[in-house]
Order: structure tokens, then C-alpha cells, then sequence
């Protein structure tokens, strides 16, 4: 049984975390401004999978599901942009 | 009262055996949730990267203070189901009852503050069709992609929502009549996971379309 408090510690970071973000977009960080929104928002997710999903506390097969699928997300995401991001470089049609 | 409903198949060998089946099947189908969603992201980063003084304008449209305050109404729903798990599984059945109504009344207001903010848009002539205008935006020609990603978006996610409603009406039904207790819960966990699940795309979704390039417009 997971205590009582934990749910609103993780619920309190969770509050806190929306309003510094949301504050820390009006701050002109240049470029950096979507790492630190991404990675507030991978930090929040995070301790929901943890806790409130009950991840920390699931069996190992159950653990190895959730990282299988962040692992096919991360995936799609990368292998699809390496070619947007890239493809400009080499200045040929198609661009 | 609360025990009668083990109802354990007969392929399992316990009670434990059966729940970590239905909890891991209940991941599986997350995944390709998280698939389903994943595409509409990956969309979103591509254009972006296309089209970033458009999208840089285009998402300044929205209400940071509405988007950061329907966060927290999310995240307190979150909260109210995490709680209602725990009473489940405690045998605490008025309890869990009232955290699932407040689940489902913050997951209203949720969604009411959001019809609020696509009326928002429609009386400003946001939809992308025949009569959108982005007044001021740079590279307007290619807003109407911001935009047509913003309903796609939020709009998967409230319909996930409004299913997420049937299932809460349902599973009160059954909590009232004491269905659920210490020994036997897994809808009430399972249902927990899904509506986290919905909770995480939002946590998502408030950075990528309310927060970025919020403080300059790149060139």
C-alpha cells in the first residue's frame, strides 16, 4: 500500500511544476526555452508513471512494458526527425 | 460484502497471478495509446521545425493563464483518482465512491474550461477553413497547420476524455454497490492507469502548444 502522503507529494510537485513552467515561458531563454519546457514535462510524467501509475511498485515484466514503449516513442520521434533535421545540409532536390 | 466478486477464471492460478495479467495487458493497450498519439506529436515536431515563425505566432494565440489553470484542474483529477485506488483497495467504499464522483466532476470542469477556450477561437475566426484569419501572425499562410494540430490534439485527448466519463459513471454504478474491495479491484486500478495515461498526453500537450516560443518569435 503506498502511503497517503506520497500521493500528495507527488501532487504538490506536480502544481508547483505547472506554475514554473508556465512562468519560465515568458522568460526569454532563446533556444533553450523548449528543452527546459520538455524536460520540466518528462520530469512530471515521470513521477506519474512512478507513483501514481504505481510503476516503482509493479512487478519487472510490467517495467520492462513501460520502457519498451518510451523506447518505440523515442523511436519514431528521433530516427523521423534525424531526416528533418538534417536533410537540409546536404543541398540536394527534394529540399 | 465487499468480497463476493473475487470471480477468479479458471486458467489463473490466483488472485495475484490473474491481476498482474490484467495489469500488464492494460500497459499493452497504453502503448499503442501512446503510439496513437505519438504520430500527432511527431507531426507536430515536423512542422514545427518547417514552419517555426508560424507556429511561434500562432501558439501565442492561446491563454497561457486558462492552459496553466486547466493543468491543475487535470493534475487534481489525477490526485482524486490516485486516492480513489487507494480506498479501493482499503475497503473503504463511501470513500472511494466520493474520489471517483470528484474525478469525474474535475474532469468536467476540464473539459468545460475547454469548449470555453474553442469558443474562444471560434469567435476569432481560429478553425482552420474558409473563414480563418490569424490577425498579426507571421507567416500567416501556415498557422492554419498550428491550429489544425492544436484541435487534432486537444480534441483525441477530450475524446479520450469523454470515454474516460462513461467508464467513471460505470464503475461508480458498481463501487455503490460495493463491488469492489481488498481482495477484488482491478477495474477501479486499471481505469486509475488509463485516466493518469490521458493526464501524462496533457502534460504533454500544455508545453508544446501553450508555452513554447511564448517569450519571441524567432526569425
Amino acid at each position: 500500500m503506498v502511503p497517503k502522503r506520497v500521493y500528495f507529494l507527488v501532487f504538490f510537485t506536480l502544481i508547483v511544476m505547472t506554475w514554473v513552467t508556465a512562468y519560465i515561458s515568458t522568460v526569454d531563454l532563446g533556444k533553450w526555452n523548449i528543452f527546459v519546457a520538455l524536460a520540466i514535462a518528462i520530469f512530471k510524467a515521470s513521477i506519474v508513471v512512478l507513483f501514481f501509475m504505481h510503476v516503482r511498485y509493479s512487478s519487472r515484466m510490467t517495467k520492462m512494458i513501460v520502457c519498451c514503449g518510451i523506447f518505440w516513442l523515442l523511436l519514431l520521434l528521433f530516427i523521423t526527425m534525424t531526416d528533418i533535421w538534417t536533410r537540409s545540409w546536404m543541398g540536394v532536390p527534394g529540399r | 460484502m465487499a468480497s463476493h466478486s473475487l470471480a477468479l477464471q479458471h486458467h489463473f492460478e490466483d488472485a495475484e497471478q490473474q491481476k498482474d495479467a490484467s495489469t500488464i495487458g492494460m500497459w499493452v493497450f497504453l502503448l499503442t495509446e501512446i503510439m496513437f498519439f505519438g504520430g500527432l506529436f511527431l507531426a507536430y515536431f515536423v512542422y514545427r521545425q518547417e514552419y517555426p515563425a508560424a507556429f511561434a505566432s500562432a501558439s501565442n494565440k492561446t491563454n497561457l493563464l486558462i492552459g496553466a489553470f486547466n493543468t491543475t484542474v487535470l493534475i487534481c483529477s489525477s490526485l482524486t483518482m490516485a486516492l480513489a485506488v487507494r480506498c479501493a483497495a482499503l475497503g473503504k467504499k463511501n470513500l472511494l465512491v466520493l474520489f471517483l464522483i470528484l474525478t469525474l466532476l474535475l474532469g468536467g470542469a476540464f473539459l468545460g474550461v475547454k469548449a470555453y477556450e474553442y469558443h474562444d477561437k471560434y469567435v476569432h475566426h481560429e478553425i482552420p477553413g474558409a473563414h480563418f484569419d490569424c490577425e498579426g501572425c507571421i507567416d500567416a499562410g501556415h498557422t492554419p497547420l498550428f491550429f489544425a494540430l492544436y484541435f487534432g490534439m486537444t480534441g483525441l485527448h477530450a475524446s479520450h476524455m469523454l470515454i474516460g466519463f462513461v467508464l467513471l459513471v460505470i464503475l461508480i454504478v458498481r463501487a455503490q454497490k460495493g463491488a469492489f474491495g481488498p481482495e477484488y479491484h482491478t477495474p477501479v486500478e486499471l481505469f486509475g492507469l488509463y485516466w493518469h495515461f490521458v493526464d501524462i498526453v496533457w502534460i504533454f500537450l500544455f508545453p508544446l502548444l501553450y508555452l513554447i516560443d511564448r517569450s519571441g518569435v524567432p526569425k
